[in-house]
């Protein structure tokens, strides 16, 4: 006979707690409804109910885990954890005693209460509204509204939960013409019910029309501006590394030893941030009972700080700085919450401007697949467009940009003067490079 | 289990068609970061899903609690009938009875971890022993094993054992502000033996990172290169497999135009195949998640298309065959059209052959991994050397190349003859469902005119 999740948490915990030195029970309890367009059409509709318990143990001195989904035996995850200890890394730090919250709004009934009708006519509005601007546009949509509940107790006393929302809205067009395939796409996330569903259409529907005429550019070192997706797809995979801490603890980040120094332009400050309300990526407390805050990790091109969970933290010397992440099949790790990047002073038009021959570059693919810990990118430009004497002149293809974000992020042109949320957890302005490389097929 | 399941989809009569799945699974984790071990781990989980077709719509239901599994059905079939609006074009498979259990070599489930921390140990000690430029060193290795009970309203009923290994090693070398890795990837379905007596390959690993302090960032540009066998193969993923999954396609009319069967892609030395059916690898099995038994797939035979990969729902739309592609990651997610084992079928020339008329290209090696957006794809290779005059010259870094699929494929100017497969441990990603055990196999090719990014 299964067990009410929280009866099986307190069993397991109460189990655990005498045979372990320290014990954390960590739940994850999420509803999730996922509705799909695809082809113009509503496509499917999706219920996920799912929820587990991961058991974090330190006994002998060793850190143990062990998870489940399945709540009928409390005895048998206490055994699997112990069971794995005596292998695990040695800890040497203290569980908290009690969770202090910090005060992010996190959950919005209006996000609860949303019906899937309402979701599915959403969809059904923008792919009307795409389709008659441009009838040979395949649009496809993804609405998804989460709903769920976050549970921490250990055997030192702390305990604390929370409820969160989240929806997310993506809307993609493909049109084919002759071989030439062009996909726009965009995606939002927020944890409050205010994404613009309307605002995304007409921003995919403007890039289209953009993207009407095609351009060349030549195979050579190029200005470039990064819209705030562009810039999401190349840079903020190796700055997420080069500021955790585990990895600066490994001497493996290349501003690890750069604390205090200056590492990049001074009109570079750059923020981690569990703060923002209705942020994708914040919460009361992170993934061990550590309030969330805000780190700056850069201020004005000076290196300020790394981020911690509390394992890396004690065996860096220093303290969490709220940023545990897990999965319930992994140990906390240090994670970024929400990053922002301080707005500049220039606008988008004023970039342009500024350039006789260079790329605008709003979405990027494969840059990940590289020597991200180095900071080195190189991905095709999947979404691009020649800049010429100031104009937008036509969309490139078959064309890559490539550099290093540590030596880009040295040399910063300009930075916008707006931010503008890229999915629900970053928040860019335009990025203007005075020069990348780039590389186009000859013809 | 089998009446269970059949009582519950009485639930769902009147949909056109609905399917259970169950899946009971267990894994072992166990990392290092630097010289110490990092994390270790034990989960084990039960969970289920349903999915239900009404007029064209589907509805899908997860669940964890079991209890669950009656009202799941129900709620589906409702879900379903909210999206139906049309006739339900699913294609005919045979209903199956049959049991499957997996031919294993060397069982991880009966290793002790202590025999699996120490094999990691060694290889640890070898990155670290081999220079004193090594910075620190990554070791992830895991192990899956899952039950799956699968029953639908055809009357079929497919119980399935599966085994899943993976290994990644990776060694960071760094001088002053240089950082610099190199990888080691490797998987099996079948053999935790696949995973030992790896130190000679772990210890080229450490001197590959160290190496690459001293190559220089690669030129972008346009070149003639040669793709060694594993990058070739995550190249015909990327390329031309996904591009053959009929998702893509069996909705959109000027893509389906674009795919007509019969079209030319490539040389006539080339020919491409998918298929779970090829035994012993990532990527095999006996029947996918709808049920359909698994099958070798020709997409290109003599460099035209003859084929691509279906779901049930694709064949159905297409008029065409279903070939057991449908594949969901675990019960959390509806099946999908997916690759299995992929590959470029053997040719004849040989490597030395290839390189002797190239005055400047790129010999590009082993795969970080890629990407696709049909027409143009990526993938980047983890090792990479100059080719000048008909020889290889100095190494460079930083090599990621971008394709045409309407024109790199047809620029493929050689097809080696020394096909292996990767058994790499990684895996593909499609849809939020990553990572999917997958193989890709080739011999070297040759091909004119790639794109490669670069300062």
């Amino acid at each position: 006979m299964g067990l009410t999740l929280q009866d099986f948490e307190e069993q397991v915990l109460e189990l655990a707690r005498r045979q372990a030195d320290q014990a954390e029970v960590f739940s994850v309890e999420t509803l999730e409804t996922p509705v799909t367009f695809e082809a113009n059409r509503l496509k499917q509709l999706k219920t996920r109910r799912t929820r587990g318990v991961a058991l974090r143990v330190i006994a002998g001195g060793r850190i143990g885990l062990a998870s489940t989904t399945l709540l009928e035996n409390p005895d048998e995850l206490v055994r699997d954890a112990l069971a794995v200890a005596e292998f695990g890394a040695q800890a040497g730090f203290d569980l908290p005693a009690a969770i202090e919250a910090s005060p992010p709004a996190v959950f919005d009934p209006a996000v609860e209460s949303l019906s899937v009708d309402e979701m599915v006519e959403t969809g059904q509005r923008m792919i009307d509204r795409a389709r008659a601007e441009n009838s040979a546009l395949l649009c496809e949509a993804h609405l998804d509204k989460v709903v769920s509940t976050v549970r921490i107790r250990n055997s030192r006393g702390a305990a604390g939960s929370y409820r969160a929302t989240s929806f997310s809205l993506s809307f993609g067009v493909n049109l084919i013409r002759g071989t030439d395939m062009l996909d726009v796409w965009e995606w939002q996330s927020s944890r409050r019910r205010d994404i613009r569903a309307d605002v995304m259409v007409e921003t995919v529907l403007h890039k289209v029309r953009l993207a009407d005429r095609t351009a060349k550019v030549p195979t050579a070192q190029l200005p470039v501006i990064l819209s705030p997706k562009g810039a999401a797809g190349t840079l903020v995979e190796s700055l997420a590394a080069g500021f955790n801490g585990k990895i600066v603890l490994q001497g493996a980040s290349p501003v690890g030893d750069k604390l205090g120094k200056k590492a990049f332009s001074e009109k570079l400050t750059l923020y981690d941030d569990g703060l923002i309300d209705y942020g994708a990526g914040s919460a009361p407390f992170d993934d061990e009972g550590m309030p969330t805050r805000r780190t700056a990790l850069v201020t004005e091109g000076v290196v300020t700080a790394f981020i911690y969970d509390l394992f890396t933290a004690y065996l860096a010397g220093t303290q969490s700085t709220g940023n545990a992440e897990r999965s319930l099949s992994s140990l906390p790790s240090p994670a970024l919450h929400n990053v922002w990047i301080a707005p500049g002073d220039a606008s988008l038009e004023d970039m342009l401007a500024d350039i006789k021959e260079g790329l605008l570059v709003d979405q990027v693919m494969g840059a990940w697949a590289g020597n991200i810990l180095a900071g080195e990118f190189s991905g095709n430009v999947h979404l691009g467009y020649r800049i010429e004497n100031g104009q937008i002149v036509g969309r490139v293809k078959d064309t890559m940009i490539a550099g290093n974000v540590f030596q880009a992020l040295s040399s910063i042109a300009a930075l916008g003067k707006e931010l503008y949320w890229v999915g629900g957890s970053l928040r860019l302005p335009y990025i203007y490079l005075p020069a990348l490389g780039v590389a186009s097929k000859e013809t | 289990m089998r009446d269970q399941l059949a009582d519950a989809l009485k639930a769902g009569a009147g949909a056109d068609y609905v399917e259970i799945r169950l899946q009971r699974s267990a894994s072992t984790h166990l990392s290092y970061r630097g010289r110490e071990i990092e994390q270790v781990g034990r989960a084990t989980g039960l969970g289920g899903a349903v999915r239900a077709l009404v007029k064209g719509g589907w509805g899908f239901v997860c669940f964890n609690d079991l209890a669950d599994l009656r009202s799941s059905v129900e709620l589906a079939v409702h879900q379903a009938r909210l999206v139906g609006r049309e006739e339900s074009r699913f294609a005919p498979a045979e209903p199956v009875v049959d049991s499957v259990w997996p031919a294993l070599g060397k069982d991880p489930r009966l290793i002790p971890l202590s025999e699996k921390k120490r094999l990691l140990d060694e290889y640890n000690e070898v990155i670290w022993r081999t220079s004193d430029k090594i910075q620190t060193s990554i070791i992830r290795y895991h192990d899956l094993s899952r039950f799956s009970y699968f029953a639908n309203s055809e009357g079929s009923y497919i119980e399935q054992e599966m085994v899943d290994m993976s290994l990644v090693i990776v060694a960071v070398a760094r001088d002053g502000g240089d950082v610099q890795q190199a990888f080691l990837s490797r998987g099996s379905a079948t053999d935790f033996g696949a995973l030992e007596n790896l130190h000679a390959e772990v210890e080229d690993v450490a001197r590959r990172a160290v190496r690459l302090l001293s190559a220089q960032p690669v030129k972008g540009g346009t070149y003639t290169v040669i793709i060694d066998p594993r990058l070739a193969g995550v190249f015909i993923h990327e390329a031309f497999g996904h591009l053959s999954e009929a998702d893509h396609v069996y909705e959109n009319e000027r893509l389906r135009e674009l795919m007509q069967l019969g079209r030319r892609f490539g040389p006539p030395e080339l020919n491409v195949f998918d298929g779970a059916a090829v035994p012993g690898l990532r990527g095999s099995y006996r029947y996918d998640d709808e049920g359909v038994p698994a099958q070798k797939s020709y997409l290109i035979r003599e460099g035209v298309l003859v084929g691509r990969l279906h779901s049930r729902e694709t064949a159905g739309k297409m008029s065409e065959a279903p070939t057991g592609n449908a594949r969901a990651i675990n019960y959390q997610f509806p099946p999908l059209v997916r690759m299995t084992n992929t590959a470029i079928e053997n040719g004849t020339v040989p490597f030395e052959d290839m390189l002797a008329d190239i005055k400047l290209g790129i010999y590009a090696k082993d795969a970080y991994g890629g990407e696709t957006t049909m027409e143009m794809f990526t993938f980047s290779a983890a090792q990479a050397f100059m080719i000048r005059n008909g020889q290889i010259a100095e190494e460079v870094r930083g090599v990621n190349l971008t394709g045409n699929v309407f024109e790199t494929l047809a620029n493929i100017e050689a097809i080696g003859n020394d096909f292996r497969w990767n058994h790499s441990g990684g895996g593909c990603g499609k849809g939020g469902q990553s990572p999917l055990p997958v193989d890709e196999g080739s011999p070297h090719i040759r091909v004119r005119n790639v794109v490669v990014g670069g300062e």
